[in-house]
C-alpha cells in the first residue's frame, strides 16, 4: 500500500482511521468524490469511510473486489450501480436506483430507500432496514447466484415487476401498517417474492402459493442476516405468516404473437 | 379450425431436371421439401415455405423456383391480399402478428429522392484514384473551442475527449447474440477490425470469444440490462444506451424462452428457458435528467475513458429529444429511422410507428446547429442505409457516420425474407441452432463484409471527388450538394434542400 | 434570414461563384504609399477579371481618426440613408459624416457612398457586456440585413477603408479618387463573377471590422463551413465564400485566440496520415484543432489574401488548386495571383516563390523578419 502522507498533505479531506481511510465528502461534486474513491481503491485501501455525504451519486459504481464502504449521510442516486463485490453500509437514507444492475456484493441501508432498488441486479444482496419506494427489485435476474433484496419496512407499488430471478423478502416490520403495495410481481417470469403478512393486490402474471419447508429455511436465513445487521429480534419476526409469490409462467409472452 | 390461409408461396419443381438428390430437404429448415418413397418423387409442403431462396441457390440442377402464390381475390387497392391474409390470420390465432427485418411499405425511402452534385468548370473534380481523399471520421464530443497556452511554445490546454476513429464512416449496427449466432457476430467483428470501424454487440451480452475484438466494439446497455457488468462495460471502445429502435419505437422486446439455451442464458445472465424481456422503457429513465444520470453512471463506471452513445428511434419530435440528449452528456446520438430492421417486432408497430430517417436527421442537425451545440455530439444515422450513395446523402444531410444492419446481413447471405423471429434462418444468420449456425462460416462472411465496405469506400471517394471535396468533414451538413426530386415544398423545407434544377 | 441574398444572389443559387485576380502589398516599415503600384499590378491581370467588380482595401488610410471606426456605406436611395443615419446616431457617436469623394469614371449606376467616423455608444456596450468589436459587428450585420441591399456598410474597420464597385480596377480607382489616399498596405481584387450580375455591394474585397478577405476560387465545403459558423452565431447573409472565410478568421483569431500560424492547420489541415506520423504533442494539438474545427476545413480550389491591421496573410488551398505567388523586395511583401503583376511594380525582388498547398505567408509591420511557416516546419 502506498503511504498516504502525500495525499494527506494535498487533501485535508483524508484521515487514516482504524483499518480504513476516512473521506470528508463535504461539498464534493459526484465526479470528484468518485474519482477520489477510484484513486484510493487503486492505491490499495480496502476500507473507505465516507462522511458528510450529501447527494453524491454513483458511489461505488462498477467497483470490484473486497472493499468495505461505510457511508455516513444521504447518498444520491445509483449508489452501487454496476457494483461487483464490495460491501457498502449506509448510515442514512438512500436515493433512487440503489444497487442498479449490481453484480455482486452487499448493500445495507440503515434507513429507507427510493425507487427501483436493485433494478436488474443479478447477484449480491441488498438489505434495506425501512421502506422502499416504487418498483423495488424490478427486473431482478437469477444468474449463477440468486440476487437477494430484503426490505424491513413496506414497499411502493410494482415490487418485483418483470422479475426474472432472485429473491425478494418484504418484511413489513412496522406492525401498525399494512402492506398497501399494489401490482406485486407484475409481469414476473422468474424468481420468488416472500411477503410477511397479508397482501391483496397481485400484478398480472404473478400468483400466490403457500410456503414450504425449503422456503422457510431461506426466509429464516435471510431474516437472521437482516437482524444481525440491524439489531432486530429474529424469532419474533419469523413467528408471523409468510406468503410466497411466484410467476404464473416463465414464458409470459409465449402466446402473444403469431 | 380449418385454416382459410392459402400458402404464401408455391414451390415449382422441374421434375425433368430434379434428380432427387435431396439437397433441398437438407437445406430447408422449415420442412418444405420431402421425399415420397411410394411414388419415388420429391414433393413440397408449400404452406411452410417462407421464400428464403436457400433451396433455389443450393439445388445443383437449378430445378426449383419459388413463386408468390397469387390468390385471385377480387382486385382491390384497399383490401389487398396482404390485408386479407393478416385479418384471417388474426381471426384464426387471436395473436399479434410478428415479423422480422424492416418495414417494407412503399414511399418511405427518401434517399432515392435526393440527388448529388458534381463539379463542372468552376471547381475541379478530384480523381480519387490518384489524389488523396480522406474519409476518416472521429465520433465523440468536440470542444466548442480549442484553448492554447501561448507563452513561448504553443501548448494544448483543451483536453481531448474520447473519440471513436472510423476509417470509413460506416459501422455495423447493434445485432445481439440470440437474435443471431456467434458466427455472425464474429464475422462482423473481424470485418470491423479489418476496415477500421466498429461493430455493436447489441443487448444480448458479449461472448468471451469476442472480447479480443474489444477495441472495435460498441457495447450496448438496453432496458433489460442483459449481460451488463463492469468487465463488459470496460471491454468495448464505446457504450451505447439503447432507448429505442426504428423498427419498434416505444416498445420493448423479448427473446422467446425457447431460444434461451445455456449459452444465451449465460451471456444475458438470466435463467435458462425464461423469456428474456427488455422492458419498453429503462426503469431508471423516466425523464431527460434521468438519461443524464445513466450517461454519467456509465462514465463513472468506466473512468470517463469512453464515449457514450444514446440510440433513439426517429419519432415525431426527435429534434427536441436530440437536443436534450446532446445536453445530457452523451457523446454520440444514434437516430434509427422507420425503415430500421429488427429480429422480431409486431408488424403493426414496425410498419406504422416512427418517421423516415432523412427527415429526422435533417431536423436534428438543424436544431443542434441553431442551438449552437452541434459540436457537442456526433450524429449517427441508422435504419435504411443500403448503399454508398445513401451514406453520402446522410452525411450531406448532417450525419457524422452511419450504421448498417440489414446491408451487412445481406452481404452475408440474408435474402430479407422477414422470418428472423422463427430462429430457423436457413442461411445460418438469424438462428442460434448450433447445426444451422454452422452454415455461416465467419471467415468467408467477414470477407464479404470487408469487400462490401471496401467497395463503398471507393464509391464514397468517387462521389466526394466529383464534388471537389477531398475530406469528408467538408461534406457534413453540406446540403448545397443535395437536390430533391419529386418532393413537396414542405418536404424540401424540412430537408432544407432545393429542388433539382434550382 | 437571407435578405441580402435577394440582391447579391438574385437567382437563388447556392452561393456566388467567381474567379478573380488578387494582389496585395504591405510595407513592413509601416510607411504609407500611394495607389500607383497596387493599381498597376492589379491592372496587369486584366484577363482574370471581366469588369463586373473590383475593389481595394487600404490600411493606414485615416491616421487623423485612427481611434474611430470608419464606416463606408452604399445607399441606393435617400430614404435608406436617413434610416441608416438614424440608426447610427442611436448606437454610435458620429464624429464626422461626409460623402466619399468621387469623380466621373467608366462605371455604371454607382450608388451614393458616404463615410462616417464613429465610436460605439459606451453605455450600450457596457450594458450588453460585449467587446466594442462585437458591438460594432452586431450593428453592422443588423443594419446590412435589415436594409436588404438598399444600404450596405461595406467597410467598418479603424484606420482602413474599402473602395469597391462594378467596373475594372482602373475605373473603380478613378471613380473613388484613390490618388487622394495613402496606406501602408493595399489589398486589390478584380472579379470574374460566374453566376451573378454586377452589383456594387457584391464586389470584393469583403470586409468586416478590421478584417479584409480577397479570394479567388470556390469552396466546395461552403455548405459545411456556413452551417458550422452559423452554430457560432454568424449570419451568412451574402452567400459568398469570402464571407465565410472572413467569419472563419474572425472566429479563430479574434474570438478563439488561435495564433495566425496555426490557422492553416484548421482551414487547410495536414492529412490524417500525416498527423498520425507526428510526435505525440504535435499530434494531439493538430488532432484537437482538426476535430474541433472540422467544419472550417476549406475544401476545393481557392487562394486568399487576408488582411488586418499590420498584417497581410496569404494562403492557398491544401491541394494547391489556385495560384498564389509571394515576393519580397525592399521593405515590401507582395502577394499576387501572378508573379508578373509583382514584377511589373518591382522588377528586382530579393525573393519570389509560389506558395505550396496549405502554406501560410504572413507579412507584419515592424516584425523582425517576415514570418514564414510551412507545413514542413510544423512536422
Amino acid at each position: 500500500m502506498e503511504t498516504p502522507t502525500e495525499t494527506l498533505k494535498e487533501l485535508s479531506r483524508l484521515k487514516i482511521e482504524e483499518g480504513a481511510i476516512g473521506v470528508n465528502a463535504l461539498e464534493m461534486r459526484s465526479y470528484e468524490l468518485n474519482a477520489l474513491i477510484r484513486d484510493l481503491v487503486k492505491k490499495g485501501f480496502k476500507g473507505l469511510n465516507l462522511y458528510n455525504v450529501y447527494g453524491q451519486r454513483y458511489i461505488g459504481a462498477g467497483l470490484s473486489g473486497d472493499i468495505t464502504f461505510k457511508v455516513y449521510g444521504t447518498p444520491g442516486n445509483d449508489l452501487g450501480i454496476f457494483m461487483n463485490g464490495p460491501n457498502m453500509y449506509v448510515y442514512g437514507n438512500v436515493g433512487d436506483g440503489c444497487g442498479n444492475t449490481m453484480n455482486d456484493g452487499l448493500i445495507a441501508v440503515y434507513g429507507h430507500a427510493g425507487d427501483i432498488v436493485g433494478y436488474s441486479m443479478r447477484g449480491g444482496k441488498i438489505f434495506i432496514r425501512d421502506d422502499v419506494g416504487y418498483r423495488a427489485g424490478i427486473h431482478m435476474k437469477g444468474y449463477r447466484t440468486a440476487p437477494t433484496l430484503v426490505i424491513g419496512g413496506c414497499a411502493g407499488d410494482f415490487i418485483g415487476e418483470y422479475m426474472a430471478g432472485g429473491i425478494i423478502l418484504l418484511l413489513g416490520l412496522d406492525e401498525s401498517r399494512r402492506h398497501e403495495t399494489r401490482f406485486i410481481g407484475t409481469g414476473m417470469h422468474g424468481g420468488v417474492i416472500y411477503v410477511r403478512g397479508k397482501i391483496t393486490h397481485l400484478g398480472k402474471g404473478a400468483k400466490m402459493m403457500d410456503i414450504d419447508e425449503n422456503d422457510l429455511r431461506v426466509i429464516c436465513e435471510l431474516v437472521k442476516q437482516f437482524c444481525d445487521l440491524f439489531n432486530f429480534n429474529s424469532s419474533k419476526i419469523i413467528k408471523q405468516e409468510f406468503t410466497k409469490i411466484v410467476p404464473v409462467s416463465h414464458r409470459p409472452y409465449g402466446r402473444l404473437y403469431t | 379450425m380449418k385454416t382459410y390461409l392459402p400458402p404464401e408461396y408455391i414451390v415449382k419443381r422441374d421434375v425433368k431436371l430434379c434428380n432427387k438428390c435431396k439437397v433441398c430437404i437438407q437445406q430447408c429448415t422449415y420442412g418444405v421439401h420431402y421425399y415420397d418413397e411410394k411414388e419415388d418423387c420429391m414433393l413440397s409442403r408449400d404452406e411452410n415455405c417462407v421464400n428464403c431462396q436457400r433451396c433455389v441457390f443450393f439445388c445443383p440442377k437449378h430445378a426449383i423456383i419459388i413463386r408468390k402464390n397469387l390468390v385471385s381475390y377480387r382486385k382491390n387497392h384497399h383490401w389487398t391480399s396482404e390485408v386479407i391474409t393478416a385479418v384471417k390470420k388474426q381471426a384464426e390465432t387471436g395473436r399479434a402478428i410478428l415479423t422480422g427485418m424492416g418495414c417494407d411499405k412503399p414511399n418511405l425511402t427518401y434517399w432515392d429522392k435526393l440527388l448529388l452534385n458534381a463539379s463542372q468548370v468552376t471547381n475541379p473534380s478530384i480523381d480519387p484514384l490518384r489524389e488523396p481523399i480522406e474519409i476518416r471520421t472521429y465520433l465523440g464530443k468536440k470542444s466548442k473551442q480549442v484553448e492554447l497556452a501561448l507563452t513561448g511554445e504553443v501548448v494544448l490546454k483543451t483536453e481531448l475527449t474520447p473519440q471513436l476513429c472510423l476509417e470509413i464512416p460506416v459501422m455495423f449496427a447493434a445485432i445481439s447474440y440470440g437474435a443471431v449466432n456467434l458466427n455472425v457476430q464474429e464475422a462482423l467483428a473481424r470485418a470491423a477490425v479489418e476496415c477500421g470501424t466498429y461493430f455493436n454487440c447489441g443487448e444480448g451480452g458479449l461472448h468471451p470469444n469476442l472480447y479480443r475484438y474489444g477495441d472495435h466494439l460498441i457495447v450496448q446497455v438496453a432496458s433489460g440490462r442483459f449481460g451488463v457488468h463492469p468487465e463488459y462495460l470496460n471491454i468495448g471502445a464505446a457504450i451505447e444506451i439503447k432507448i429505442g429502435q426504428g423498427a419498434k419505437p416505444g416498445i420493448g422486446g423479448h427473446l422467446p424462452g425457447e431460444k434461451v439455451g445455456k449459452e444465451i442464458a449465460e451471456m444475458r445472465m438470466i435463467p435458462v428457458g425464461t423469456d428474456a424481456l427488455s422492458p419498453a422503457p429503462h426503469h431508471d429513465i423516466y425523464s431527460i435528467e434521468d438519461l443524464k444520470q445513466l450517461v454519467y453512471a456509465l462514465k463513472e463506471a468506466t473512468g470517463y475513458a469512453k464515449p457514450v452513445a444514446v440510440k433513439i428511434a426517429a419519432v415525431h419530435n426527435t429534434a427536441a429529444i436530440a437536443s436534450g440528449i446532446a445536453r445530457s452528456g452523451a457523446d454520440i446520438i444514434v437516430i434509427d429511422g422507420v425503415l430500421g430492421a429488427t429480429g422480431a417486432a409486431p408488424k403493426v408497430i414496425r410498419d406504422n410507428v416512427g418517421i423516415p430517417i432523412e427527415f429526422a436527421l435533417a431536423s436534428v442537425d438543424e436544431r443542434l446547429r441553431n442551438e449552437g451545440i452541434r459540436n457537442e455530439v456526433s450524429i449517427v444515422a441508422s435504419g435504411s442505409i443500403r448503399s454508398s450513395a445513401d451514406v453520402v446523402k446522410a452525411i450531406a444531410l448532417g450525419a457524422d457516420a452511419v450504421y448498417i444492419g440489414t446491408a451487412a446481413l445481406v452481404a452475408m447471405g440474408c435474402t430479407v425474407c422477414q422470418r428472423c423471429y422463427t430462429g430457423k434462418c436457413p442461411w445460418g444468420i438469424a438462428t442460434t441452432d448450433p447445426e444451422i449456425s454452422k452454415r455461416l462460416n465467419p471467415e468467408e462472411a467477414s470477407r464479404r463484409l470487408i469487400n462490401l465496405l471496401n467497395a463503398w469506400g471507393i464509391e464514397i471517394k468517387e462521389m466526394l471527388g466529383g464534388m471537389g471535396i477531398n475530406s469528408i468533414e467538408s461534406l457534413r451538413g453540406n446540403r448545397e450538394q443535395l437536390r430533391g426530386i419529386g418532393l413537396s415544398e414542405s418536404e424540401l423545407r424540412i430537408l432544407n434542400i432545393k429542388p433539382a434544377g434550382r | 434570414m437571407r435578405p441580402l441574398s435577394q440582391v447579391n444572389n438574385p437567382y437563388k443559387d447556392d452561393k456566388n461563384i467567381d474567379a478573380c485576380a488578387l494582389f496585395g502589398m504591405i510595407n513592413i516599415e509601416g510607411t504609407r504609399f500611394p495607389f500607383k503600384d497596387p493599381l498597376k499590378a492589379i491592372s496587369n491581370m486584366r484577363e482574370r477579371g471581366n469588369g463586373l467588380g473590383a475593389g481595394f482595401a487600404v490600411y493606414g488610410i485615416y491616421p487623423d481618426h485612427k481611434e474611430l471606426y470608419a464606416f463606408h456605406v452604399m445607399y441606393l436611395n435617400r430614404q435608406a440613408k436617413r434610416r441608416v443615419e438614424k440608426s447610427l446616431e442611436e448606437e454610435f457617436r458620429v464624429v464626422l459624416s461626409e460623402e466619399l469623394p468621387t469623380k466621373e469614371a467608366k462605371v455604371s449606376n454607382p450608388p451614393l457612398t458616404w463615410r462616417y467616423f464613429v465610436e460605439p455608444n459606451t453605455s450600450k456596450v457596457n450594458e450588453e457586456k460585449i467587446t466594442e468589436d462585437d458591438y460594432v459587428m452586431k450593428n453592422v450585420m443588423r443594419i446590412n440585413v435589415s436594409e436588404r441591399g438598399k444600404a450596405l456598410i461595406f467597410s467598418s474597420g479603424k484606420n482602413m477603408g474599402v473602395f469597391k464597385g462594378v467596373g475594372y480596377p482602373e475605373d473603380i480607382a478613378e471613380y473613388f479618387c484613390l490618388e487622394e489616399y495613402e496606406g501602408y498596405m493595399w489589398i486589390c481584387h478584380s472579379r470574374y463573377p460566374t453566376n451573378t450580375p454586377g452589383w456594387w455591394g457584391g464586389a470584393h474585397p469583403f470586409s468586416l471590422l478590421d478584417w479584409t478577405v480577397a479570394h479567388n476560387g470556390e469552396l466546395s465545403s461552403y455548405g459545411a463551413n456556413r452551417r458550422f459558423l452559423e452554430a457560432y452565431g454568424y449570419k451568412c447573409t451574402m452567400q459568398t465564400d469570402t464571407e465565410v472565410l472572413t467569419y472563419a478568421f474572425d472566429l479563430l483569431v479574434r474570438k478563439h485566440k488561435i495564433p495566425l500560424e496555426l490557422v492553416p492547420k484548421i482551414l487547410t489541415p495536414p492529412f490524417w496520415d500525416e498527423i498520425d506520423q507526428m510526435q505525440q504533442k504535435q499530434k494531439q494539438l493538430l488532432t484537437a484543432l482538426r476535430q474541433t474545427y472540422s467544419g472550417l476545413l476549406m475544401n476545393g480550389p481557392f487562394s486568399l489574401i487576408v488582411a488586418r491591421q499590420g498584417q497581410m496573410i496569404g494562403l492557398p488551398d491544401r491541394m494547391k488548386l489556385r495560384p498564389l505567388t509571394a515576393g519580397m523586395g525592399g521593405s515590401f511583401l507582395y502577394l499576387s495571383s501572378e508573379e508578373a503583376a509583382i514584377r511589373v511594380v518591382q522588377p528586382t525582388l530579393d525573393k519570389v516563390w509560389n506558395l505550396t498547398g496549405g502554406e501560410i505567408v504572413v507579412g507584419m509591420v515592424k516584425a523582425p523578419a517576415f514570418v514564414r511557416l510551412q507545413l514542413a516546419t510544423m512536422r
